[in-house]
């Protein structure tokens, strides 16, 4: 079955990547641009995974990621964070706000890929 | 197109957008307006560039981006404060950062030294604050960030003599699956290292009655045979490693039976309600353990303190943490989400589909005009079924044209955010403070006619900083602040869109000007000129010369070029200055290069349009009205007051001898700088909106003629330019020197 993926960012570049390197991994993909616009994406969509960035305006990833936690149907969801922060102090937050786990930018497709077949039923 | 071509050409345009976010957030800051909102933004701004210049490798502008962001994060985090010098210094940083991104988009050598210099600026301002980001630097450059964050206890044992694989002990804490992973996944993950052999512990599974859904119960002990090193096993538990317990061993023989599962481990715990959350201490016991037994003690003792924090986790997690979906929360997100459906929707559209989708509304609107004329000549009454319909069309016809032209219409605010950069770098130059006030970016004018006043409109702006304002000293010796203020300011007015470039310097220096133009010849030594025609000198071919030109404001262009662009695109430039005040420069230009409201007039049998946004009324002169002054003048008396009287048929060469005033109609009509004439025609046929067509592209440029029009008729009519045709008129008076328009032809197409 063809997995489809959420991906949360409101660089175009970055969701073109995103895009490029999941479509072409045979992923579906359906886009939102802040947190905001990834809820009511989720209204209509039912991804297999979620992958964020943090830093967004209007909603950023942190309360993006503990809304969807708070929708039942999402709690068990992987949402990842997508994000160039690498201090440790940024992921604790993420993952207190239900981050499955995370891809430190600049994301190689590959790695991309491998972290959601790893985080993926 | 290669799909990473076409990424990277979106990243530049994204670039481009965040650097003029960039700018204006941090002129706010400079504005004293420093709420979060603002510096989050200014923040995710360098953020954005940083992060797609990372995907393409930008080395030179991540570093800069990074060391530009860290002292941003700085002033995010409150650990900076945002004066006004550490302010400049980051417009400073975007000016380099913008010159980064065009370097790196066009394949261009920046400039190193000033990249440098600022950084180095940057990092001093950022010293004082914890960051450490010479480190953060080296995680992002290497690529495997992802990885280098991983706090790696002591892994490496001295025992290598037995590399037979690893046991690993795993158990899983309540968060593990709260924050969706999944413990099957992982075990998945770490059989991808090698052959494995897994048992699970359900001892502490509690009745059915008991059982959370969610809770955490199991335990695992993986036995991996694999030469592979510790820190491969941890990347498998990578996001999980605060969410359970991990204990990574060596396997040997007596390790293989010490670690099976001991009976004694799973006594349930009477519920405590803290929860270890850290496996650390486990690891470090193991770590530098020598001998596996008292590690398995120490495991024991571990793992049965953690059972009993673990085994009844959701009575200690209030409801905040509610794991059986209650509607209420539901509700909430469902609530949070309506809140915010009003999201921009919009589409990016190549600008050639809308240029010819405009095109062909032209076509569409002469055709409309075309039928018409069509249908009245063959008869049909205006009360027809027909004519109605055709007022509908023609209605309609406009409403499409006018959403159209709606679809390329930009707000000034792309040229206008170009100014703050240009101003700062005349300020340096020239040494002088300057502040630079906008109003009115949001004032939409048609794409064609922005993308062409970037040029007067810096020219204007140079002039402002360069010959407006005063040097500093010389402004305080005057009384006045030592900041010179230029106001740049747009807002639409009759039909047009005005532009004025507003300094609070000295103002023109009326005595200079006329010298200078007297020694010129530009103006005989004996005129006679009103403070007004003086200042409007300064737009005289030839007035602008080398010797008056500095470095800044000069670059060979002079007003008279800037007013010789500004016609061209049928606007008009005009300047007002008060000595001592300052001066206003004004540009007026049409909203739009393609239609135009026009009244259509008959000039000796020629057919004409007369831009209607330039008519104030129509009028039908008296003879008794109409006096003469001297040999060829005349003026009309209209309340009060006398207004110059222009023949357009003679303007435009069409007859020699004038029209008898009181046998034409007039069209009072106001030019550039609120000159007022009166321009008698033969005859008005009516009012239309034209499409118009450039005769400089089609033809060639012809004085008194600002473009032509294909009629209902099909054929071709011209626009007048009442500017020219005015302006004329004022410098005959003036000078007794006509500007008179050639004759010429024009063939129909």
């Amino acid at each position: 079955m063809i997995k489809t993926i959420l991906t949360v960012d409101d660089s175009r570049t970055m969701r073109d990547m995103l895009r490029l390197s999941l479509v072409e991994a045979g992923f579906r993909v359906v886009q939102a641009e802040d947190g905001v616009h990834g809820l009511e994406v989720l209204r209509d969509e039912t991804p297999d995974v979620i992958v964020t960035d943090i830093n967004m305006p209007r909603m950023d990833g942190f309360g993006f990621i503990e809304a969807v936690r708070r929708d039942v149907t999402w709690r068990s969801t992987p949402v990842l964070v997508l994000t160039t922060e690498v201090d440790a102090e940024k992921k604790s937050r993420a993952k207190a706000a239900g981050a499955t786990g995370w891809i430190v930018k600049p994301f190689d497709p590959v790695k991309l890929v491998d972290v959601i077949r790893r985080v993926a039923a | 197109m290669d799909p990473m071509a076409a990424i990277r050409d979106t990243f530049f345009q994204e670039c481009e957008e965040q650097l003029s976010e960039l700018e204006s957030g941090l002129m706010r800051m400079e504005g004293g307006e420093t709420d979060q909102e603002t510096v989050n933004a200014v923040f995710r701004a360098v953020h954005s560039v940083k992060g797609g210049a990372g995907a393409f490798g930008l080395e030179d502008l991540v570093r800069f981006a990074h060391v530009f962001e860290t002292a941003l994060d700085q002033v995010r985090a409150g650990k900076l404060d945002a004066s006004a010098n550490a302010v400049r210094l980051l417009l400073r940083a975007s000016d380099a950062l913008a010159d980064l991104v065009r370097c790196a988009r066009d394949g261009a050598t920046p400039d190193e030294a000033q990249t440098t210099s600022l950084a180095a600026a940057l990092k001093a301002l950022t010293n004082g604050g914890p960051t450490d980001d010479g480190h953060a630097e080296d995680d992002e450059d290497d690529g495997l960030g992802d990885l280098t964050f991983l706090p790696l206890p002591v892994a490496v044992e001295a025992e290598t003599t037995r590399p037979t694989g690893w046991i690993i002990k795993f158990r899983p804490l309540a968060d593990l699956y709260g924050n969706a992973n999944e413990a099957a996944l992982l075990l998945r993950e770490v059989s991808g290292l090698g052959p494995v052999s897994v048992t699970v512990d359900t001892s502490s599974l509690p009745d059915f009655a008991d059982l959370d859904p969610e809770g955490a119960y199991l335990k695992w002990t993986i036995t991996l045979q694999s030469d592979c090193d510790e820190q491969a096993i941890r990347s498998a538990f990578e996001f999980v490693e605060d969410d359970c317990e991990l204990l990574i061993s060596r396997a040997s023989d007596q390790a293989d039976e010490a670690s099976l599962p001991q009976p004694g481990v799973d006594e349930g715990g009477a519920g405590s309600a803290e929860t270890i959350r850290s496996p650390v201490p486990i690891m470090a016991a193991n770590a530098t353990a020598s001998s596996d037994i008292p590690t398995d003690a120490d495991v024991l003792a571990m793992i049965r303190k953690a059972q009993q924090s673990v085994s009844q986790p959701d009575h200690d997690q209030p409801a905040a943490r509610s794991r059986q979906g209650a509607p209420p929360a539901v509700d909430g997100t469902s609530s949070k989400s309506d809140g915010g459906s009003a999201v921009g929707a919009t589409i990016r559209v190549d600008l050639d589909r809308v240029d010819r989708l405009i095109d062909l509304v032209g076509e569409l609107v002469i055709n409309e005009a075309m039928l018409t004329q069509r249908v009245m000549e063959a008869g049909l009454a205006r009360a027809s079924g027909v004519a109605a319909a055709l007022d509908e069309l023609e209605h309609l016809t406009r409403e499409i044209q006018d959403s159209v032209m709606a679809i390329r219409a930009q707000p000034v605010r792309s040229v206008f955010q170009r100014m703050p950069r240009l101003v700062r770098e005349v300020a340096a130059m020239t040494g002088k403070q300057v502040r630079l006030l906008t109003d009115g970016e949001g004032t939409e004018v048609d794409k064609t006619v922005i993308e062409r006043i970037a040029d007067p409109l810096t020219h204007m702006i140079r002039n402002a900083i360069d010959h407006g304002l005063e040097p500093t000293d010389a402004r305080l010796a005057a009384g006045k602040p030592e900041e010179g203020v230029v106001k740049l300011t747009a807002l639409h007015r009759s039909g047009r869109i005005v532009i004025e470039v507003a300094d609070d310097g000295a103002g023109i220096n009326r005595e200079r000007v006329k010298a200078k133009a007297i020694e010129r010849g530009l103006i005989a030594p004996e005129a006679q000129l009103s403070d007004e025609e003086t200042d409007n000198l300064i737009f005289l071919p030839g007035f602008s010369t080398a010797s008056t030109v500095s470095d800044i404001s000069g670059r060979g262009v002079g007003m008279d070029v800037v007013r010789r662009s500004v016609q061209s695109l049928g606007g008009r430039i005009s300047i007002a200055s008060r000595p001592g005040a300052g001066s206003t420069f004004t540009l007026s230009l049409p909203l739009t290069l393609a239609v135009l409201d026009g009244m259509v007039v008959s000039v000796a049998g020629h057919t004409l349009i007369v831009p209607l946004s330039a008519i104030i009324e129509t009028l039908q002169p008296q003879a008794a009205n109409v006096h003469t002054l001297g040999t060829d003048v005349r003026v009309v008396a209209m309340r009060g007051r006398y207004i110059p009287l222009v023949d357009v048929s003679m303007a435009l060469g069409y007859r020699d001898a004038p029209l008898e005033a009181d046998k034409s109609v007039a069209l009072l009509v106001e030019g550039e700088g609120g000159i007022r004439a009166v321009l008698i025609v033969d005859a008005i046929q009516g009012q239309r909106q034209v499409v118009i067509k450039s005769l400089e592209a089609n033809y060639r440029a012809v004085p008194g003629i600002a473009a032509a029009t294909v009629m209902g008729d099909g054929r071709v009519a011209l626009i007048l330019d009442v500017d020219a045709i005015v302006s004329v008129t004022r410098t005959e008076i003036l000078r007794g020197d006509a500007l008179r328009a050639e004759p010429f032809l024009l063939q129909a197409s």
